[in-house]
């Protein structure tokens, strides 16, 4: 078994929503690390701090990113098993942020 | 970061954001001041979506409520911290008056304080000079949280609308200054009175109107009982109309859910099915009816309410005491004089076997003409009283022009089988 990680930084449309509609997305998440949880594919996760820096080149030039006018919602990474990308991908669309425009980025953990 | 501990599913009580959002608005509208409603609405998203982001990844804390109020008395503190209005004092004084301010902003936060903050608000969206349609949205945009759609969809009307209502409300509150208080000595009982009008509109809307969605219509009528409920609750406000008033949102909503058929089609009183009825609702009613008889004050809702009573007490339609209802509409009738009521009393009368009599009141209000060419019900109830007199073509006349008037489609079925017992005579 794999690991894989998925990180979360949506541009979610959730920013904008009632705080009923917010409880009920809200609710969503819960309902879906439940059943991650459940079926044992959940290893571990936190949520980041909004907004973050990236440090590039030789320079070290420091830059806000990287989404710096991110209005994150949910931004957070998951530690999941999975059998490999195809299982991993599957797993991420039941993500509750896609139809809301949000994304997920998986990554493969390389196991040392 | 947490490990892969199982836990059972994660659950909030429902509308926990919304009737916090409501606590966090009034709150931190007494803090930044009224004129600065739009702050405290920032503000109060940053808390939920902090909520959101927080609660998903790690666990509901064990007071979500009061988590929610920390955030936001934090926020306050900040926003407080960052005014630099102190200037013209010493550094000594200016520690002092900081430390005042946070002293005051933690009081604000306490329970009893909340509930105080949410009256004050409640007083200034049903400010007088602001016109009804703007007190409801208002009213339901900062004290319970609904979105603009969400008040489009339990009002019935669009989005836009909805938002030039707000818009024009907040600007009167900015340009008049109003201030989050309770009005004081003779002022009090007519912003009371303003008040119970705002909250029985917002009662009927989500209990008449057949047009919204279910689920919202319940929310608007939970909305106004639990508003209506902090009035009776607060020193300031303990009133016997407060209470007559609840009483009858009570017995009117224990028949919320027998009123349709699983196909959303109306069930007339006569048929419904009055097992069905909320009997915990019921016993609300008559324990609020009771207390809002202490002192000598009479008002429509203290009448309405006695009338909706005598409905629920009935153990059948057959058995219900029409006669007193008729002497309570005749009380109500001094005090409201208005088509809605005339109306409703012809119905009694017809109950009682004066049909003909019913429809010469119905045929003597004032403008009725008028009303029969806007208003459906008025077609629907002469519609049925003459089919109750055996005239079958003024029976048909009326109820042809109820169902064209009526847009709600268990309404025009409810005509339409009317219609079908005229033509079998």
């Amino acid at each position: 078994m794999k690991e894989f990680m998925l990180i979360f930084r949506s541009v979610s449309r959730a920013a904008n929503f009632s705080p009923e509609e917010m409880q009920a997305h809200m609710q969503k998440w819960f309902a879906w690390v439940e059943d991650l949880r459940k079926k044992e594919i959940y290893s571990s996760g936190a949520p980041l701090m909004k907004g973050g820096k990236m440090v590039k080149g030789p320079e070290a030039l420091v830059t806000d990113g990287p989404f710096a006018e991110s209005k994150e919602v949910i931004g957070g990474f998951f530690i999941i098993k999975a059998e490999n990308y195809d299982a991993a991908i599957a797993i991420s669309k039941d993500c509750p942020d896609l139809p809301l425009d949000g994304c997920v980025e998986v990554r493969e953990v390389m196991k040392m | 970061m947490i490990g892969g501990h199982t836990s059972s599913p994660q659950k909030i009580v429902d509308h926990l954001f919304r009737h916090e959002a409501g606590k966090m608005i009034a709150v931190l509208s007494r803090i930044f001041g009224m004129h600065n409603l739009a702050l405290a609405e920032d503000v109060v998203q940053e808390a939920f979506l902090k909520a959101m982001q927080t609660w998903t990844f790690e666990r509901i804390p064990d007071n979500p409520a009061a988590w929610l109020m920390q955030v936001a008395r934090n926020k306050a503190i900040d926003v407080i911290r960052r005014q630099h209005n102190f200037q013209h004092c010493s550094k000594e004084i200016a520690q002092q008056l900081q430390h005042e301010a946070e002293n005051t902003v933690e009081q604000y936060f306490s329970a009893n304080e909340i509930a105080d903050s949410q009256l004050r608000m409640i007083f200034a969206c049903c400010h007088p000079l602001l016109n009804e349609e703007d007190q409801v949205a208002l009213t339901l945009k900062t004290i319970s949280g609904f979105s603009t759609a969400e008040i489009g969809r339990a009002l019935l009307t669009n989005e836009a609308t909805v938002q030039k209502r707000l818009y024009r409300a907040k600007n009167f509150i900015k340009e008049n200054n109003v201030q989050l208080e309770i009005p004081a000595g003779n002022q009090l009982q007519p912003r009371l009175d303003m008040v119970y009008t705002v909250l029985y509109l917002l009662f009927n809307e989500g209990y008449n109107s057949l047009k919204a969605d279910e689920l919202i219509r319940k929310d608007l009528c939970m909305e106004a009982m639990r508003l209506c409920l902090l009035l009776t609750e607060r020193n300031a406000t303990p009133q016997p109309a407060a209470f007559a008033l609840l009483s009858l949102m009570c017995l009117q909503s224990s028949r919320f859910s027998s009123r349709l058929d699983e196909n959303n089609c109306i069930i007339l009183l006569e048929q419904q099915e009055r097992s069905k009825w909320d009997t915990e609702l019921m016993d609300m009613g008559y324990y609020y009816l009771n207390l809002s008889s202490k002192g000598n004050m009479l008002t429509v809702y203290h009448i309405e309410s006695a009338i909706a009573a005598e409905h629920c007490m009935a153990a059948s339609f057959e058995e219900t005491n029409w006669q007193r209802i008729l002497k309570l509409y005749d009380l109500l009738l001094l005090h409201k004089q208005v088509p809605a009521v005339i109306l409703n009393r012809a119905v009694v009368l017809s109950q009682l076997h004066q049909t003909t009599a019913a429809i010469k009141e119905i045929m003597q209000i004032e403008n009725i003409q008028k009303l029969l060419q806007t208003q459906y019900i008025y077609n629907a109830v002469l519609g049925d009283l003459f089919f109750k007199n055996s005239d079958a073509d003024n029976a048909e006349k009326y109820l042809t022009a109820a169902y064209k008037l009526t847009s709600s489609t268990s309404e025009k079925k409810l005509i339409a089988d009317k219609l079908t017992a005229v033509y079998n005579g």
